[in-house]
């Protein structure tokens, strides 16, 4: 059967069609939609893990213990693994093991665009990276294959515009996959000094025998055309280029570590130009170069953002394509939803004029314009360690005025730790957790917190009010972000405690409920053009040139900006 | 046959890539190759969005480049504007008249421009404008202004509506197939200005 099929459900489908039995991951985009499509399966067990590093770990347990496993992130989320991923690839795998990453070149929804190649580079271990999604689906396959025949995990890249990309597939069956049988096996499994000075000796004659094997894999394959220009290149740029030069002589490469370096000098010997095109990092070219092949790569494109087909037509065939300037138009940034619980907090910390460290999440966009209430981001969990680094550096006053700003999920994910650290080293800081009660940036996706997991199994919600006490935090309060006085009123209490405290905003993200309530609108005659309901940033509120007015197709009703309007201008329908 | 390209641009949150699903169940039932990029993540909170759809004997890149759209299918005014460059020469801009401020200028730093329409013209004079949002409310749901749509598209591609019927059934979600269906057909018989 064929169908369309995202590159992501795709990854899922080749995982189901691999007999695979458990799939972890924690939500990151462009990997979100892997483990959601593998939670559909009945016979796959899937779930969402508190963090990356957790998700791998169990992957590697199941895997130890017998049964095909995948694990799927985003390019930072493999950071968070990386400690388990270089000894996972000593110890090796006893059923497959696959780790799905998914790069983002040109940051469309990312805070940096950091290579994943580098990691299988560095922790010796197998990478594929497949084209399409048809390809997604079978590589998943052959990476499980590979993953036993050499005893090793096996990466799988992706980038945006495969993950995020819908081509056709055609469907096969499961195979029967059986639990392999589990054994107590020290000398593989227990990566001490010892064991792991042997182990070190095997994943090199891994690597030299997959760089061999490399050679004759069928995803690397050399594609005849015209010899005056040969390509080298994977993934999505490979795409690219055939799109750019459809008559020009290709080696596609679905292994990109490592590298097949016979095949490569026997392409190179047929062409009269040779080049390597890449997005990022010159991973390939640096390898290629480094074997006295003459190649062009970096000098020419750019290891910044995305490539793309007029690119490559341009820099190869000097032929720049005929294409009208872009017009001059106010850009468009991604703003927070109308009726976003997290405006209500935000609103009030610009007033307050604090200073916040913020976090990884939809809060994140409170950076922006007109809340700017936010000052820092820098991965997940982050702001929690460097609010009390700067009351270290500046000092106990300085934490007067300042708050860490993190989400529910966030905060799970690797926000506790630093809160820890507050308690343990005396800081006084102030955590603000925004609790919405979901994993709003990705999509909506269940949490420890949320009281259901992955396929949609209640369970006892994590209870953070008896986590963070359990910690040692004292003053814990709970608010709504929409009760602006209250907020107000504990924000100046618990900053100004020589203690630590955290406070927790609730209220469900505004995407999570189907009903919208009736939208409001603003009475021209009582409006005195104060321009205050702006300062909320709400998309849904418009200052035009005849006065403010409330767009009626963004509104969600959700009324916070009748708090703010001192003059009861805004009114519900009906009221 | 060549691979040809639509571009459908809006805001974040408009249903963009409800229309392309649609389009992409279409043409795999006409038996094309057929490849659809859409965008989720941080774009998708009201930032401009755009979905790329391509197909054909045989598609390699997903992407639609500047200068190669046949039609653009705009769900924003401004939006359409922004991607215009990615039309062909005679290239077909469909386009929602709706009117979405991006923040800059709810904080007023600009004015949504008064001379879209004009400017849209001037560089592709037989661009379509038409009101989805109006007749979605006619129809009691805003969020068929997508479908609505497509319907307008519809009138352009040379495909029987019985495919695109078979289409929508597939890409809308159940309950909702009664009210899309008769989305699309206000688009395809209205009247285009
Ligand atoms: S998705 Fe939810 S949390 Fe994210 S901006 Fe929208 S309302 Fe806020
Ligand atoms: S206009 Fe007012 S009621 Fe409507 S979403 Fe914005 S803040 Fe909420």
């Amino acid at each position: 059967m064929k169908r369309l099929m995202l590159g992501n459900e795709a990854i899922a489908r080749g995982a189901y069609e691999a007999g695979v039995r458990v799939a972890t991951a924690y939500p990151g985009t462009p990997s979100t939609e892997i483990t959601e499509f593998a939670a559909k399966y009945d016979e796959i067990y899937a779930e969402w893990s508190p963090n990356e590093k957790v998700a791998l770990e169990v992957a590697i347990g199941a895997s130890f213990a017998g049964a095909r496993a995948m694990v799927a992130m985003k390019h930072v989320g493999l950071n968070v693994a990386a400690d388990p991923l270089f000894t996972v690839s000593y110890t090796g795998v006893n059923a497959g093991l696959v780790i799905i990453v998914a790069d983002d070149p040109g940051m469309h929804s990312s805070q940096n665009e950091q290579d994943s190649r580098y990691y299988a580079r560095a922790s010796q271990v197998p990478m594929l990276e497949p084209a399409d999604s048809q390809e997604a689906l079978d590589f998943v396959k052959l990476a499980f294959e590979l993953s036993e025949e050499y005893d090793t995990p096996v990466l799988i890249r992706l980038t945006t515009r495969i993950a995020h990309s819908q081509s056709i597939v055609t469907l096969g069956e499961r195979m029967d996959i059986k639990l392999k049988d589990y054994k107590k096996l020290p000398d593989k499994n227990v990566m001490m000094p010892a064991m792991a000075r042997k182990r070190h000796v095997e994943v090199e004659r891994r690597m030299k025998a997959l760089a061999d094997a490399a050679n004759d894999l069928w995803i690397n394959r050399i594609e005849m055309g015209d010899t005056s220009i040969g390509i080298i290149a994977s993934g999505i740029v490979y795409q690219y280029a055939k799109e750019a030069l459809p008559n020009a002589s290709f080696l596609k490469l679905g292994m990109v570590n490592p590298l097949p370096r016979r095949l490569i000098e026997s392409f190179a010997s047929k062409v009269r130009k040779l080049y390597v095109i890449e997005e990022l990092e010159p991973v390939l070219e640096e390898q290629i170069k480094s074997w006295g092949i003459p190649v062009i790569g970096k000098e020419i494109f750019p290891v910044q953002g995305e490539l793309s087909a007029n690119m490559i037509v341009e820099k190869i065939a000097g032929r720049a394509p005929d294409v009208r300037p872009a017009q001059d138009l106010p850009p468009r940034p991604p703003v927070m939803c109308p009726g976003c619980p997290h405006r209500g907090i935000y609103y009030v910390m610009k007033k307050l004029r604090f200073h916040a460290t913020g976090d990884i999440g939809c809060y994140t966009l409170g950076a922006l314009p007109p809340l700017e209430a936010i000052d820092t981001c820098v991965c997940m969990g982050a702001s929690v360690g460097m609010a009390h680094g700067m009351e270290k550096a500046r000092g106990r006053d300085f934490s007067r005025r300042l708050v860490a700003v993190i989400g529910d999920s966030t905060f799970i994910h690797s926000g506790i730790t630093g809160l820890i650290d507050i308690v343990y080293n005396q800081g006084t800081s102030t955590v603000v957790i925004l609790d919405n009660y979901t994993t709003g940036m990705t999509g909506h996706q269940d949490h420890p917190g949320t009281g259901r997991t992955i396929k949609g199994e209640a369970i006892t919600p994590l209870n953070l009010v008896n986590l963070i006490k359990a910690i040692g935090i004292e003053h814990v309060r709970v608010v709504d972000p929409f009760d602006l006085e209250e907020v107000e009123k504990v924000l100046k209490e618990e900053t100004q405690r020589e203690e630590p405290s955290v406070v927790i905003a609730q209220r469900p993200c505004a995407l999570l409920s189907k009903e919208m309530k009736a939208p409001l609108s603003i009475d021209r005659d009582t409006c005195r053009l104060c321009g205050v309901c702006l300062r909320l940033g709400c998309p849904a509120i418009e200052k035009k040139s005849d006065g403010m007015h409330i767009n009626q197709a963004l509104c969600n009703g959700c009324g916070l900006c009748i708090k703010v309007c001192k003059f009861g201008a805004i009114r519900r329908a009906g009221e | 046959m060549d691979t040809r390209s639509i571009l459908i641009v809006g805001v974040g949150g408009q249903g963009t890539l409800l229309a392309s699903r649609i389009l992409g169940s279409l043409f795999v039932d006409l038996g094309y190759d057929v490849k659809i990029s859409e965008v989720h993540g941080m774009a998708q909170r009201g930032g401009s969005v755009v979905t790329h759809v391509r197909y054909g004997t045989k598609v390699f890149s997903p992407l639609v480049e500047p200068g190669t759209a046949d039609i653009l299918l705009a769900f924003e005014k401004m939006e359409a504007l922004r991607w215009i460059h990615f039309l062909k020469e005679q290239g077909r801009a469909i386009i929602n008249s709706q009117e979405i401020e991006p923040m800059s200028m709810i904080m007023g730093a600009y004015e949504y421009p008064k001379d879209l329409e004009d400017r849209i013209r001037n560089v592709c004079p037989g661009a379509v404008f038409f009101d989805a949002l109006a007749v979605a409310k006619e129809l009691g749901n805003i969020k068929v202004a997508n479908t609505v749509l497509i319907g307008v598209l519809a009138r352009f591609l040379n495909v029987e509506p019985l495919m695109w019927e078979k289409a929508i059934k597939t890409a809308v979600p159940p309950k909702t197939i009664e009210v899309n269906l008769k989305a699309f057909h206000r688009g395809y018989n209205s009247e285009l200005s």
